[in-house]
């Protein structure tokens, strides 16, 4: 049975390094996330940004070091995770046979969330009338962005990863997906987005961290801070990030290196 | 975990429904494979009855290769397996779903290879209820060894050709079995001649849901 108080780190690494094979995805990662923050990752292509963000959803096993998701040790406590976060991956894990809302409707139904918020997420992300009955395979790729979307938007998990969200979105669609950022930041989610389009996050979030090589190598602050962010524990904000082995970001320039 | 079952049960079979690759393709290569042998055997229907019960199970052996493959590949496309990790569905029941789903796809095949038997082959059943329990128990331990190397071979590249290597081995005690057994309820069905087949069906089925349940979880972490 998982632990019942409610966890002050919505995402805990120390240390952790993850393989792929002997290939190290991750190499030692020291990373603190408070419950209701958003932080931004940001790195250069097989920097381990997705790693990260697998590693936070449990998809890919820890090598060593030590990993809390919402509290709980993900191995341990498996599906209990799971059901608590969302990964917004490249693939939108759709089955091409099933219809728009077969598909939403399997993947909130398995994750054990209620039913009942569907229609609403469709409504907010467009997917009405003929296009609910559309089968996923006849969708654009913008399409089946939205479709993951919508099914992020009505499972509401208490951890938000999201890998590149705004690809292959429309203006229109990706000024609400930071509506939707914003509004499961507010209603008390923790939300990690990776990105290669910083400026469209930044405004969204408090804290933005670079990845390096499989390492967290730089962190600087962008918005409001941890403590400030609804739904976050009363606590400095320089606690959420006490256990990295980096220094607090320094005054000018607000880039710290992380050896 | 019941939930859970009928929730990919339910997943798979609208698939299928919708996509007909069971009924276009699945089937028709279980009627080909039908005629091929009869074509092998001759025009002579005396050496096909006789070789009607092995020919059938090896005809089925081959279609829930295609099956566990069909349903294999369900789960490849659009990063759909890493879906079903993450929704956090119940491995044991994804077991059971992805089970009920196979094991659904067999019976139909094998009620039309039967009529195939009996309409090429001229194969008179004696004992329907041996055919029938044949058919049941050895349709439950083709799909739960099926589904359960399907899984093995699911994050391999080479997923397609190393499935029917790994699994066809392994489901040899059905083919005895369920052969020993049609070939007893065309000779008149006695039943104290199935039995120990029977038994070894049972055993099989049961080993095999046994191991699925306990390790399903596991094989779809570490494929």
């Amino acid at each position: 049975m998982a632990p019942a108080a409610p966890p002050t780190s919505a995402l805990s690494l120390r240390n952790v390094v993850a393989l792929s094979g002997r290939f190290p995805l991750l190499a030692g990662v020291d990373l603190e996330v408070a419950v209701g923050e958003t932080v931004l990752v940001e790195g250069p292509n097989g920097a381990g940004k997705t790693s990260l963000l697998r590693v936070a959803a449990g998809l890919v096993p820890i090598a060593s070091g030590h990993l809390s998701v919402l509290g709980l040790d993900p191995e341990r406590y498996r599906t209990t995770v799971r059901r608590r976060v969302g990964l917004l991956a490249h693939a939108s894990h759709l089955y091409d046979d099933l219809t728009v809302r077969e598909n939403i409707r399997f993947a909130v139904r398995a994750a054990g969330a209620d039913t009942a918020r569907i229609d609403g997420a469709c409504d907010r992300l467009g997917l009405v009338g003929r296009l609910l009955r559309t089968p996923a395979a006849k969708l654009s790729a913008g399409q089946r962005r939205r479709v993951a979307l919508a099914v992020l938007v009505a499972r509401a998990p208490e951890l938000w990863l999201l890998d590149e969200p705004h690809a292959g979105l429309d203006a229109g669609a990706r000024r609400l997906l930071n509506e939707l950022i914003a509004e499961a930041n507010a209603a008390g989610a923790t939300v990690v987005v990776a990105s290669h389009e910083p400026e469209l996050v930044a405004e969204l979030a408090s804290r933005s961290i670079t990845v390096t090589g499989g390492r967290v190598t730089a962190e600087r602050t962008l918005g409001p801070t941890a403590a400030d962010a609804p739904g976050a524990p009363d606590t400095p904000a320089s606690d959420a990030v006490a256990l990295r082995a980096a220094p607090l970001p320094p005054p000018d320039g607000g880039i710290a290196h992380v050896a | 975990m019941w939930r859970d079952t009928v929730l990919v049960a339910g997943k798979d079979l609208r698939i299928e429904a919708r996509s007909r690759v069971a009924l276009s393709q699945v089937v028709p290569f279980g009627i080909v494979a039908l005629a091929l042998f009869a074509f092998a055997l001759g025009p002579d229907r005396a050496p096909m009855a006789k070789a009607a019960p092995g020919l059938f199970w090896v005809a089925v052996l081959f279609t829930t290769v295609l099956a566990v493959q069909r349903s294999v590949s369900v789960e490849s496309g659009d990063g759909a397996r890493d879906g079903l990790r993450l929704s956090g569905l119940d491995p044991a029941g994804q077991f059971l779903g992805k089970l009920l789903s196979v094991g659904a796809q067999l019976v139909a095949l094998e009620v039309v290879l039967t009529v195939g038997v009996v309409l090429l082959y001229g194969a008179r059943i004696e004992a329907w209820w041996m055919i029938v329990a044949s058919c049941l128990l050895g349709t439950l331990g083709l799909a739960a060894a099926g589904v359960l190397y399907g899984a093995l071979s699911a994050g391999l590249r080479v997923k397609e050709t190393i499935l029917p290597f790994l699994l066809l081995p392994v489901v040899t005690p059905v083919l005895l079995a369920g052969t020993r057994i049609w070939q007893a309820a065309l000779a008149g069905g006695t039943p104290s001649y199935g039995s120990p087949w029977f038994h070894l069906l049972i055993a099989f089925d049961a080993v095999y849901l046994a191991l699925g349940v306990v390790v399903y979880g596991p094989i779809q972490e570490s494929a």
